[in-house]
């Protein structure tokens, strides 16, 4: 074992090496940052480009001139603004649902105690690995014997009942939450009800706006359900409304990419002003249990 | 401790159970059960219930609007020996996860090196890298078809200028799968960032010793980090695997299978037999093919940690 304290080396050296070092990293970071930016460019300065510049080689990357246009083109071309309606409906009702539907289990799993708690656990945890597409068929055909098909039902009502992923995550969120207020109010005769209203959701409010922003990014870029339940141009969501742009090959390059610029923003602005939710997400559904 | 998940199992729990009446344990059981509703209720109608139903269709020849009969085995062998498109759907799928997994394991984690790092201005590098993984669908596929247009296209562009010719990608067979996984490492931030939390999870402790033993960047690279973070390969590539086994949507807006099939993953299959042919009873066959596949690998992996996989708790 050697002892040599760092401060052997000669204090000029070290100072050029960090130095060096850190703008090699710099370089490499920023190298990083235009390759992920990129495409994400490409798409907006495609949208705003007249259409005799758009299929140039070297392509020429500032619009001349700059057509708004575009935008205005593309949304008349599908009923954007019905979609856009849609989706908002679909992501909001599937907010709704998923945090109480996610969050009763949650606190079931995380505060209460009853038989069967570790089985149950184990079970709603190995159901997160099951693919949607095991259970696609059999569900199709419920929700057709129910009349929903071509509503917007099998969209939403499906949001009610817990998404095992997030109950993962509000129960792991919940486990951390501290017992003593609990404790005190069950001293003053609160239920499990009250406790689960007044302590533990109040205090669980980062982790449910993170359900929130994940069930907002799912519903708003889900394509599979709406293409296989929705007929209905009235019903479409934003991400079937936009498969249709794609298979009309009548369709400008420019008006496309604005149509998928305009899908994109939502998701967008929320990540800019969300970014520690989504992390925190991630953070706590890899956390032990 | 009495209220740790761990120090209560369900032995005690009866024990408490009051002698008459409702006793306190018992009603906390009533309560939970009402508080696990939404879930128990999922569980059975949009879980267990439909994988069953699925077992039950699978034997049938079931098509929307004609018959149903029960034909035992008979979907699972029409599978192996005529339906080509499910061996070829098989083998793109498997071949799109020995090229996607592998790179996207490895970039992420450079990613989550160089992320890691106490430089100005991390946070926005971060924001940055990220941002990809929170975008995907349908917007996300008309880009990156565009991206990869052979004529006008940004990718080929980009490798002009280092004077290689770019193939047609999405329109040549050779070349599309390989775009699929080229488009999947520009959304390797999402694994990146499982890869950095558990990065600042390493006790500093660690590198201090390996430092005062004399090793050097490399082997404690070697000998402490890439240890330390195989729980987190495992996780990533157990997740990997069974989000592989879903890719549908860039294939449908992309390419829709083609050119020539090379791009057809197994649930584009499932997709078309179920909604485009209401073939219910073979999608079904399907689809049950499928969960076993994913259960099975899942396990195989899972099976594999125990040679390469490095838990610190267990020495203890």
């Amino acid at each position: 074992m050697s002892l040599q304290a760092p401060a052997d080396k000669p204090q000029g050296w070290t100072f050029t090496y960090k130095t060096r070092r850190a703008v090699v990293q710099l370089a490499v970071l920023l190298v990083g940052s235009a390759v992920f930016l990129t495409p994400l460019g490409w798409m907006v300065l495609t949208s705003l480009k007249p259409t005799e510049q758009i299929f140039l080689f070297p392509p020429e990357f500032i619009p001349k001139p700059v057509e708004w246009d575009n935008y205005a083109e593309a949304w008349s071309q599908g009923e954007f603004w019905t979609y856009t309606q849609n989706s908002t409906l679909v992501a909001a009702l599937n907010i709704a649902g998923n945090i109480f539907g996610s969050s009763l289990p949650a606190f079931a799993f995380a505060r209460l105690r009853f038989n069967g708690r570790r089985v149950l656990f184990l079970i709603m945890l190995s159901t997160m690995m099951v693919p949607i597409w095991v259970t696609i068929v059999p569900t199709f055909l419920l929700f057709k014997f129910f009349g929903w098909n071509g509503t917007l039902l099998p969209l939403i009502v499906p949001g009610f009942f817990a998404v095992p992923f997030y109950t993962f995550l509000l129960r792991q969120y919940f486990l951390g939450i501290s017992h003593e207020l609990e404790d005190a109010a069950r001293m003053d005769g609160a239920n499990s009800l009250t406790i689960y209203f007044r302590i533990v959701m109040p205090l669980a409010r980062p982790a449910l706006a993170t359900v929130a922003i994940f069930a907002f990014v799912y519903h708003w870029n889900d394509l599979i359900t709406p293409l296989i339940y929705l007929t209905d141009e009235k019903l479409f969501t934003v991400a079937l409304g936009l498969s249709r742009f794609r298979n009309s090959y009548r369709m400008e390059m420019s008006h496309m990419m604005a149509a998928a610029t305009f899908a994109l923003v939502p998701v967008l602005i929320i990540y800019f002003f969300t970014q520690r939710l989504f992390i925190q997400g991630i953070v706590l559904s890899g956390s032990k249990g | 401790m009495v209220h740790g998940y761990d120090a209560l199992d369900d032995k005690t729990l009866n024990t408490r159970t009051g002698k008459g009446g409702l006793g306190i344990a018992r009603r906390e059981n009533l309560e939970a059960y009402l508080f696990l509703l939404p879930w128990i209720i999922g569980f059975l109608v949009l879980t267990i219930g439909p994988i069953l139903a699925s077992l039950g269709l699978s034997f049938t020849d079931w098509q929307v609007g004609l018959g149903m009969n029960f034909i035992g085995l008979e979907n699972f062998r029409l599978m192996v020996v005529e339906d080509d498109l499910f061996k070829k759907s098989l083998g793109v799928t498997f071949n799109y996860s020995l090229m996607a997994l592998p790179a996207g394991i490895v970039v992420a984690l450079a990613m989550a090196l160089l992320l890691n790092q106490k430089v100005f201005g991390i946070g926005v590098f971060r924001t940055i890298y990220y941002l990809p993984a929170v975008t995907s669908g349908v917007a996300v596929a008309m880009l990156w078809a565009w991206i990869f247009n052979s004529e006008f296209g940004l990718l080929n562009w980009a490798l002009d200028l280092i004077n290689v010719k770019g193939p047609a990608w999405l329109l040549e067979p050779r070349w599309a799968l390989p775009a699929f996984a080229v488009m999947s490492l520009w959304g390797a931030g999402g694994l990146m960032i499982i890869y950095l939390a558990s990065l600042q999870a390493i006790p500093q402790t660690l590198y201090e010793a390996a430092q005062i033993d004399g090793a050097n960047v490399a082997r404690q690279f070697l000998h402490v980090t890439l240890p330390m973070l195989t729980p987190t390969i495992l996780f990533n590539l157990v997740v990997g695997i069974i989000a592989v086994f879903q890719t549908f949507t860039n294939a449908y807006i992309m390419t829709a299978g083609g050119p020539n099939f090379a791009t057809y993953f197994y649930v584009l299959h499932l997709y078309n037999n179920a909604f485009g042919y209401a073939r219910m009873g073979y999608a079904s066959a399907l689809a049950w093919v499928l969960f076993v596949i994913v259960l099975v690998m899942t396990l195989a992996v899972l099976r594999t940690s125990q040679y390469w996989v490095f838990y610190s708790g267990e020495k203890e």
